[in-house]
């Protein structure tokens, strides 16, 4: 089967590979129908996440058809088309059955801190992942969920990240009725996030970023007030300045370990690796937010240390959350905002891209070619 | 700023959906909420899947757990010599620098390895379109060109102190570990 290859830093192909196989009685296989580049495979394309091997297949947003079911499978039948969420998870440890499906415990021997994840190096437990014709999809009880009659599977991929991601990071920022939201990062998360955010009640939703083309597209989509940040000077005073010199009731970092923007970070986190990359973002969040305010953190950072604030976070009164998205425990919820049309997630997607030309799908979506927002591969 | 003049406020309760998730005890929220519970609270707090996943691949694992996990990947199991430095930082907790700057290096030693396996294979890796260079030529000529010139300077720069003296034979060493 065709599949993606990872090689090193920025070097990815196409190759052929074996067919995968059953390795547990609640393994399924499925045949990939669409599945997407995201935020969190830059980590590993740029090289910054500990233990990924060259070899490994990345891709932890897919959808596909059941083609085969291990016997212990008793949800699924083959044929189903089925959503499958980026987290593998037993839904039966101490953590699943506490709805925590992102931390779950059964799942990653590699490491205790964090959960399984398709396609996402061996510190995420050594899957491979759906960038691919097929992919191995274990606990297939759990997991993968039907798509419902009608739904367009460009929706449905979303469902598996995206959009519980953007969902959860404003329902972790405890968001309260008129409360000013402002989110850092306008890439798929943080656009889905400040969307999100009006519906948990925001009064004023923000969005900081670089890139002009996507703060045009958040205005648009998210209906929020868009900064470019190489713009209006240091952000922490410009949000500061626009919130009465309070701060934000509640900050997201949808950036995680790429951020650009300070110099420093940049080259200890992204350059020397002497931090699990760049901090950038998340420090602007702790010094954006208001005395006593939250932060929401869902943008990646690798197993290690990075450089931020904490006397602030002290020192101002902070609640810090932060997770990787509980998919599952959304899902119910999300499929009810598409399907009656509160949230589009297809609206999204800008490139589809034939698997076999996935080196130009990673260049693009990292380099932020062609206006590109959100990348979908086509096995 | 251009950017102030686009952005006009809105009136939130126009927006669809508005409200809709609103929840006054949505603080604290997840995952510090219901069914939030300490081990003393469930039942069955060592549950596991009744099937563990069994085969010979080699695993690496954390020692802050006791066991392998019910299901793992399989993917690329350790192997040469990055294997070998991946078994050695698997000898400590997740807490040690010695568990993550070896992989980091690991990571590095295997993309030699690739390159070699390549060749064994009598495959020249073409490192250009793994690169994605072909879209970047199409949408970012004037960076792309200037990236590739940098990097022959660099190149033709290296070369030419090498030529020059042996002592600088540490670096070039590591120069093909990052490409970039
Ligand atoms: N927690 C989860 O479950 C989860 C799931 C999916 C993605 N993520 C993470 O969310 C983050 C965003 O994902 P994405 O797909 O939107 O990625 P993306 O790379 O498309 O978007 C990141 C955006 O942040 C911008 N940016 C860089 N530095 C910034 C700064 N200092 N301030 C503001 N903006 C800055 C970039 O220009 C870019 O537009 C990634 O770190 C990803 O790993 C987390
Ligand atoms: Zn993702
Ligand atoms: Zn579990």
């Amino acid at each position: 089967m065709l599949a993606m290859d990872y090689r090193g830093p920025k070097r990815v192909r196409a190759v052929q590979k074996p067919m995968p196989e059953i390795k547990h009685p609640q393994d399924a296989i499925v045949r990939v129908l669409r599945t997407c580049i995201c935020g969190s495979d830059l980590h590993l394309y740029n090289g910054n996440v500990p233990d990924t091997r060259v070899g490994t297949t990345f891709g932890h947003e897919f959808v596909g058809e059941v083609v085969e079911i291990g016997s212990e499978v008793t949800k699924l039948k083959t044929g189903d088309r089925v959503l499958v969420p980026f987290n593998i998870a037993c839904g039966e440890c101490h953590f699943c059955r506490q709805g925590m499906y992102g931390n779950c415990h059964e799942s990653n021997t590699e490491a205790t801190a964090v959960g399984a994840i398709f396609g996402y190096s061996h510190t995420a437990g050594g899957y491979d992942g759906g960038q691919a014709e097929y992919a191995r999809v274990p606990y297939a009880n759990v997991g993968p969920t039907i798509i419902p009659e009608g739904m367009d599977l460009d929706d449905a991929v979303l469902l598996t990240d995206v959009v519980p991601t953007g969902y959860q990071a404003a329902e972790m920022a405890g968001i309260q009725t008129g409360d000013t939201v402002v989110v850092f990062g306008a890439g798929p998360v943080g656009i889905m996030a400040a969307r999100c955010a009006w519906l948990f009640g925001a009064g004023r939703v923000i969005i900081i970023d670089k890139e002009e083309y996507r703060l045009d597209f958040a205005r648009n989509y998210s209906y929020c007030e868009a900064y470019n940040f190489e713009e209006i000077g240091d952000p922490v005073v410009f949000i500061k300045k626009i919130t009465d010199w309070i701060g934000a009731d509640c900050v997201i970092d949808a950036v995680g370990a790429e951020a650009a923007g300070n110099a420093m970070q940049t080259i200890t986190g992204r350059k020397l690796l002497l931090q699990a990359g760049s901090a950038t973002a998340v420090h602007w969040a702790i010094n954006s937010v208001k005395k006593g305010g939250v932060v929401s953190i869902v943008g990646v950072y690798g197993p290690t240390d990075n450089l931020i604030p904490i006397g602030n976070v002290l020192n101002k009164g902070l609640t810090i959350r932060a997770n990787q998205a509980s998919v599952k425990r959304l899902l119910p919820r999300l499929i009810q905002h598409v399907q009656n049309g509160t949230l589009n997630p297809k609206g999204l997607i800008t490139h589809r891209i034939p698997l076999a030309e996935v080196a130009d799908g990673y260049r693009m979506f990292s380099a932020k070619l062609d206006n590109c927002i959100k990348p979908v591969l086509i096995p | 700023m251009e950017n102030n003049v686009i952005n006009t406020p809105i009136d939130p309760k126009q927006i669809p959906g508005w409200g809709v998730d609103a929840d006054p005890k949505n603080d604290p929220t997840y995952p510090m909420r219901y069914p939030r519970m300490n081990v003393g609270q469930d039942p069955d707090s060592k549950h596991r899947p009744a099937s563990l996943q069994h085969d010979d691949t080699e695993k690496l694992r954390s020692i802050e757990r006791p066991n392998v996990s019910a299901v793992y990947g399989t993917t690329v199991p350790p192997s040469g010599l990055s294997g070998m430095i991946r078994r050695v930082a698997f000898r400590y907790s997740e807490n040690r620098y010695r568990h993550w700057l070896p992989l980091v290096f690991a990571d590095r030693v295997n993309v030699v390895e690739g390159i070699l396996d390549d060749f064994a294979h009598g495959k020249v890796p073409n490192i250009y379109a793994e690169k994605g260079y072909p879209v970047e030529w199409k949408h970012n000529r004037t960076s792309l060109i200037i990236k590739l010139a940098t990097v022959a300077a660099v190149a033709a720069g290296t070369v030419v102190l090498l030529s020059s003296g042996g002592s600088e034979n540490k670096k070039e060493k590591r120069r093909p570990q990052r490409p970039y």
